[in-house]
């Protein structure tokens, strides 16, 4: 009976153990195998988040293997307050692919305790041109020493996205100023549309896609 | 305890005047009168919230617009403030409207219109201003060539319960971007009219795939044969062509009904093979259809010049572009021998000042808009016509009809052929009914599109109970148990929700006051009476 006894309180602490862990996201690489439209539940930490809006806010994201791009979750305005960057949070969602960009879609979150992580940006300027760049969407890049040719803002006016075009050995790439990621820095607004061609800058931001490359630009170093 | 009882009636009184006045909301501005004369003497600044497809052509219309009006008048300052999202205007003006700081002349749908008049005299009525033989459509004392009459059926779409709050801008519908090539490939011939039932047949052929797990009919991993800008305007048009209920002129909600389900159930089917997919699913149409990975592309007159081998705009790169013939016909039909479709596109609508003489200002800068040298400039950038008589009968518009194709820039061909669609097609468009909630339904009847889509994508049970949930769901999603109804003198009747618990409590307290108040005004009367007998 004792024995019993103890089996059973065994298997209610070890239970009751999974149920406070709660569930566990995929890997990265889980993520990334998973097919398009499938359920997907990911560990990850905030990296940045695009102004809320509606309900929604849309989230730059990172583990330590690679970058999330989390479209338009559900959140209130005051939880878009506790997503700051290095916060870790679960996401459930659908993976989604757009114009070619990976994404969660339709996601809810749970904020999780535990260290913050923000993620280096990593260099990938010898990646451009080649299929392999691909392999970083959604993270935090940088390219070094790329040339402007071209800054025009979305309405041909300040106030919205700004497209860069920057080239390097010849061939040209579109970055862009999202403006509800930080449209609202100032400083950096005026910075980026301000380049004019010819100059030389290392960029860094996270590698979107639309279409293509498309990395929303977070920091320009003018050379 | 009297004491007590009288200052708590001092107190409370005029607390409740307060909080009564406030169930009233805030007093409105005056109704505008037009005014006898216009001081061109005096300064006036105002402000131009617009709207622009991202197409740089149509900023600097806007831009040369405001250049030559304000050499006309010279007093009147335009101040433009550009969006590229229709929903973003609408919320800023929401959001204005309570501070007093709308725009003074925006562009909008009437769908927001109706949601702009909840607040007391915030749009101004165009009747008056338009019939003004020195100011109006027909002015004698403008400064710029009138604009005459706007075709009647776009000025028949800018009426609330029979009051003009707006003038149309521009107007486009919806067009069916064709890949003649490929439904000729597929061994069938493109009729005059397309109808769902071919669309959905051709779609499911293309889906056929090889042994390497290529789409036949491209080569290629990536084939949606359908795909659909906006779902919003799916249902609508479905609806309409099968004479099913939407919603009427009274606000009623009528989409939740057995015929949006059978349509739901087609869509779902085929969503589920992937042959259909949606903008908001997997991208624009017109990039899968130049990458010869899109049959029928279902997007705006207005979106024309992306649409094509050839297309004057694209997003994709040049090595992902592929040939073919394309066809710009109407979208498809349940009934060939009846087909409609939708009216869309901007309209003008002039907030109301405190100083009249300011709205006349605005109207005149609202109205310059709709002059022909503009409208026929800015109906060139896109698939779009012009709304009044005079610039769609104008020499120069009709030369420029003449020359479709003759190049990929201005005369691009698919854009000009997606113009004379709509101008062919005016007696068989439709709009539907504006109330305040009218545009959550619109969503709403998108959402219903999208949900299903992707459910069907993602393997989930599509069934009687799904839909009973998606209804229910939706409904609740777009307010759409509480939207108010707009009567026929423009007034505003409302079907609240349930109040909330501290709006019963303040109620009750007031009700308590004004009991408390009489039942003391009544024992002083008694008293006194009581006391002058006691004299006698």
């Amino acid at each position: 009976m004792k024995k019993l006894t103890a089996l059973v309180l065994a298997v209610v602490f070890a239970l009751s153990l999974t149920a406070c862990g709660g569930e566990k996201g995929m890997t990265y690489a889980e993520y990334t195998a998973a097919a398009v439209d499938s359920e997907v539940t990911v560990d990850v930490y905030v990296q940045a988040t695009q102004s809320w809006w509606d309900n929604k806010i849309t989230v730059y994201a990172a583990d330590k293997d690679g970058g999330y791009f989390i479209y338009n979750m559900e959140c209130s305005e005051e939880d878009s307050k506790k997503l700051t960057p290095g916060t870790k949070i679960q996401v459930k969602g659908h993976k989604g692919e757009w114009a070619g960009e990976v994404e969660v879609v339709d996601g809810t979150f749970t904020l999780l305790s535990g260290k913050s992580f923000i993620a280096e940006a990593k260099d990938v300027t010898d990646k451009l041109g080649t299929d392999e760049i691909a392999n970083f969407q959604n993270q935090l890049v940088s390219f070094k020493d790329m040339t402007v040719e071209s800054v025009s803002y979305k309405n041909d006016q300040p106030g919205d996205d700004i497209y860069v075009t920057l080239s390097k050995d010849g061939n040209n790439y579109d970055f862009c100023l999202e403006y509800y990621l930080n449209g609202s820095d100032e400083a950096f607004y005026n910075l980026v549309g301000g380049l004019t061609a010819g100059q030389t800058v290392d960029v860094e931001g996270y590698l979107y896609w639309y279409e293509g490359l498309n990395p929303h630009i977070t920091k320009v170093t003018v050379k | 305890m009297r004491k007590t009882f009288a200052l708590l009636t001092k107190i409370l009184l005029p607390l409740s005047l307060i909080a009564l006045t406030g169930c009233h909301g805030s007093k409105g501005l005056p109704s505008f009168e037009v005014p006898e004369t216009f001081d061109e003497s005096k300064e006036y600044n105002i402000t131009f919230w617009a709207k622009n497809d991202t197409n740089i052509t149509q900023a600097n219309i806007y831009n040369q617009a405001i250049k030559d009006f304000e050499e006309l008048y010279p007093n009147i300052h335009v101040n433009m403030r550009l969006y590229t999202d229709y929903g973003r205007i609408y919320n800023d003006v929401i959001t204005n409207i309570s501070t007093r700081t709308t725009p003074n002349v925006c562009i909008t749908y009437p769908d927001h219109i109706a949601t702009y008049l909840t607040g007391a005299n915030t749009v101004v009525p165009l009747d008056a201003l338009m019939a003004d033989s020195r100011y109006g459509l027909k002015g004698s004392s403008l400064k710029y060539e009138a604009p005459g009459d706007i075709v009647p059926k776009f000025a028949e779409e800018v009426k609330l319960s029979g009051i003009s709050y707006a003038i149309p801008y521009m107007r486009s519908t919806e067009a069916c971007y064709v890949n003649k090539t490929m439904v000729e490939k597929l061994g069938y011939t493109l009729p005059d009219t397309l109808t769902w039932d071919f669309v959905w047949e051709v779609s499911e052929k293309a889906m056929e795939k090889d042994s390497d797990g290529n789409f036949k009919i491209n080569g290629q991993k990536v084939m949606i044969p359908f795909i659909y800008k906006s779902t919003d305007n799916m249902m609508i048009q479905m609806m309409r062509q099968k004479n099913a209920g939407f919603s009427d002129e009274e606000g009623n909600i009528l989409l939740f009904n057995d015929t949006a389900k059978e349509l739901l159930e087609e869509i779902a089917v085929h969503a589920g093979t992937g042959s259909f997919s949606t903008f908001k699913i997997s991208s624009y149409p017109g990039n899968f259809l130049n990458a010869g990975q899109c049959i029928f592309a279902i997007d705006s007159t207005a979106g024309a010049t992306w649409m094509g081998p050839h297309a004057t705009n694209h997003d994709i790169s040049e090595d992902k572009l592929v040939d073919f013939d394309m066809v710009v016909t109407r979208i498809p039909q349940f009934d060939t021998s009846n087909p409609v479709m939708i009216s869309q596109g901007p309209s003008i609508c002039v907030f109301n000042k405190e100083d009249p003489e300011e709205v006349l200002a605005s109207w005149l800068f609202a109205q310059y808009m709709i002059t022909s040298d503009i409208q026929i400039a800015y109906s060139s950038t896109e698939g779009y016509i012009p709304v009044t008589e005079k610039a769609l009968n104008d020499p120069s518009y009709l030369d420029y009809l003449s020359k479709e194709g003759i190049d990929n820039d201005l005369h691009y061909g698919p854009k000009i052929k997606a113009s004379k669609l709509l101008i062919d097609n005016i007696d068989r468009t439709f709009i539907t009914p504006v109330f305040n909630g009218s545009a959550s339904l619109r969503d709403a009847a998108g959402q219903l599109i999208e949900s299903t889509t992707k459910s069907m994508r993602r393997k989930e049970t599509v069934d009687d109970a799904y839909f009973t949930k998606l209804y229910k769901d939706t409904r609740s999603l777009y307010h759409l148990d509480s939207v108010s109804k707009a009567n026929t003198d423009g007034s505003e009747k409302k079907e609240f929700a349930p109040l909330p618990l501290t709006s019963k409590i303040l109620l009750f307290a007031l009700l308590f006051t004004w009991v408390g108040i009489g039942a003391f005004y009544l024992r002083g009367v008694i008293k006194k009476a009581y006391g002058k007998n006691n004299h006698k």
